[in-house]
């Protein structure tokens, strides 16, 4: 069955989280079996956390072998770079 | 009433640990690893119910027994739970549907009994209707996917439904425990929950475009210990070790 079922990638945001992270695959039939699939593999059901199902096939990965292209040129900017400035603690999270 | 109570009690309780214990049974076999997760944590869900209630009828009983003694040291005759979940598991279809009738009667059952006049039993209520919120979704995702999947799911859907219809009607069986009890308002009149009931089960059915069961005859006789002949080969099962090593703890 799970060679007929397509791979979901699966982002939960806990309890207390800012964002969601990627936190693992599972196959299911549909996104709403995908979305209770995740709940019982990923959550444990701990409640007050939000998931996010994605079929894997929707997601467009960079291609290690652009690394260089990609990412390298920044490194040695270092303007590019907003390290410089204190942030306030009334703006809380960046 | 404290009579009326333990009988309810133990009643509901040997439901959910009966059917707790059939769906455990698909552990490791379930059709996909995620559905081998889904099923387990509903038996888990059934079993915690079953512990609670299990431990207040103990409390209510005054004998002693706590929950231990009621799901390990009773035999058939003194079990009380529906000839519904007693059924063996058979194929997905048929546990999914079992699964389907059973928590939707439950989701009721439990949504009332949460503004019951016994604290307890309101307490125990109201933490498993959000358990049984799932069980229904659960169940139902998984009837509408299989009646309105392949031509052979369909089929095996269709022979679920005409082998577990005959025992529905049990669920909704009235006597003198449960009359007593809903007057006191302390536990739902099990025959009130019927009309919800085949409503949300119809619409089920026509999303998964299965047919309507017509009128058939109805099995009874869970409430009063005379079971079905599967039901001695479950708790021989279940209570092997403690009937083995009584009184031990662990």
């Amino acid at each position: 069955m799970t060679t007929q079922t397509p791979l979901w990638e699966v982002f939960i945001r806990p309890r207390n989280g800012l964002a969601h992270r990627h936190c693992g695959s599972l196959h299911a039939a549909d996104a709403e079996m995908a979305l209770q699939a995740a709940r019982d593999v990923y959550t444990r059901r701990g409640e007050g956390t939000s998931i996010w199902v994605v079929p894997s096939a929707e997601i467009t990965a960079s291609d290690p072998k652009d690394k260089d292209a990609l990412f390298e040129p920044t490194a040695d900017k270092i303007y590019r770079h907003p390290t410089f400035y204190e942030i306030p603690d009334e703006v809380g999270h960046m | 009433m404290k009579k009326e109570l333990f009988e309810l009690l133990l009643r509901v309780a040997d439901d959910h640990l009966v059917l707790g214990h059939r769906v455990s049974e698909w552990c490791g076999h379930a059709p996909t690893l995620e559905e081998d997760l889904a099923l387990p944590n509903i038996a888990l869900d059934l079993i915690g119910q079953a512990r609670s209630l299990y431990t207040y009828a103990g409390e209510i009983e005054g004998k002693g027994r706590d929950e231990d003694a009621l799901a390990y040291m009773r035999r058939e005759r003194e079990y009380h739970n529906l000839l519904l979940v007693e059924r063996p598991n058979g194929d997905f279809a048929q546990t999914v549907l079992r699964q389907l009738y059973f928590s939707v009667f439950m989701h009721g059952w439990w949504r009332e009994a949460a503004k019951s006049t016994d604290e307890t039993l309101a307490a125990i209520a109201a933490k498993a209707v959000k358990e049984s919120v799932y069980h229904v979704r659960h169940a139902a995702e998984w009837t509408i996917r299989l009646g309105d999947g392949t031509e052979e799911s369909a089929r095996r859907m269709a022979a679920a439904v005409e082998a577990l219809y005959p025992y529905t009607g049990e669920l909704f069986e009235t006597d003198a425990v449960t009359d007593a009890l809903s007057k006191a308002g302390i536990a739902p009149d099990p025959a009130s929950l019927k009309a919800e009931w085949e409503r949300t089960i119809a619409d089920v059915f026509a999303e998964a475009e299965l047919a309507l069961p017509g009128e058939a005859w109805q099995h009874s006789g869970g409430r009063k210990g005379v079971h079905s002949e599967d039901m001695g080969h479950l708790l021989a099962e279940l209570q092997h070790m403690q009937r083995t090593y009584p009184g031990l703890t662990w």
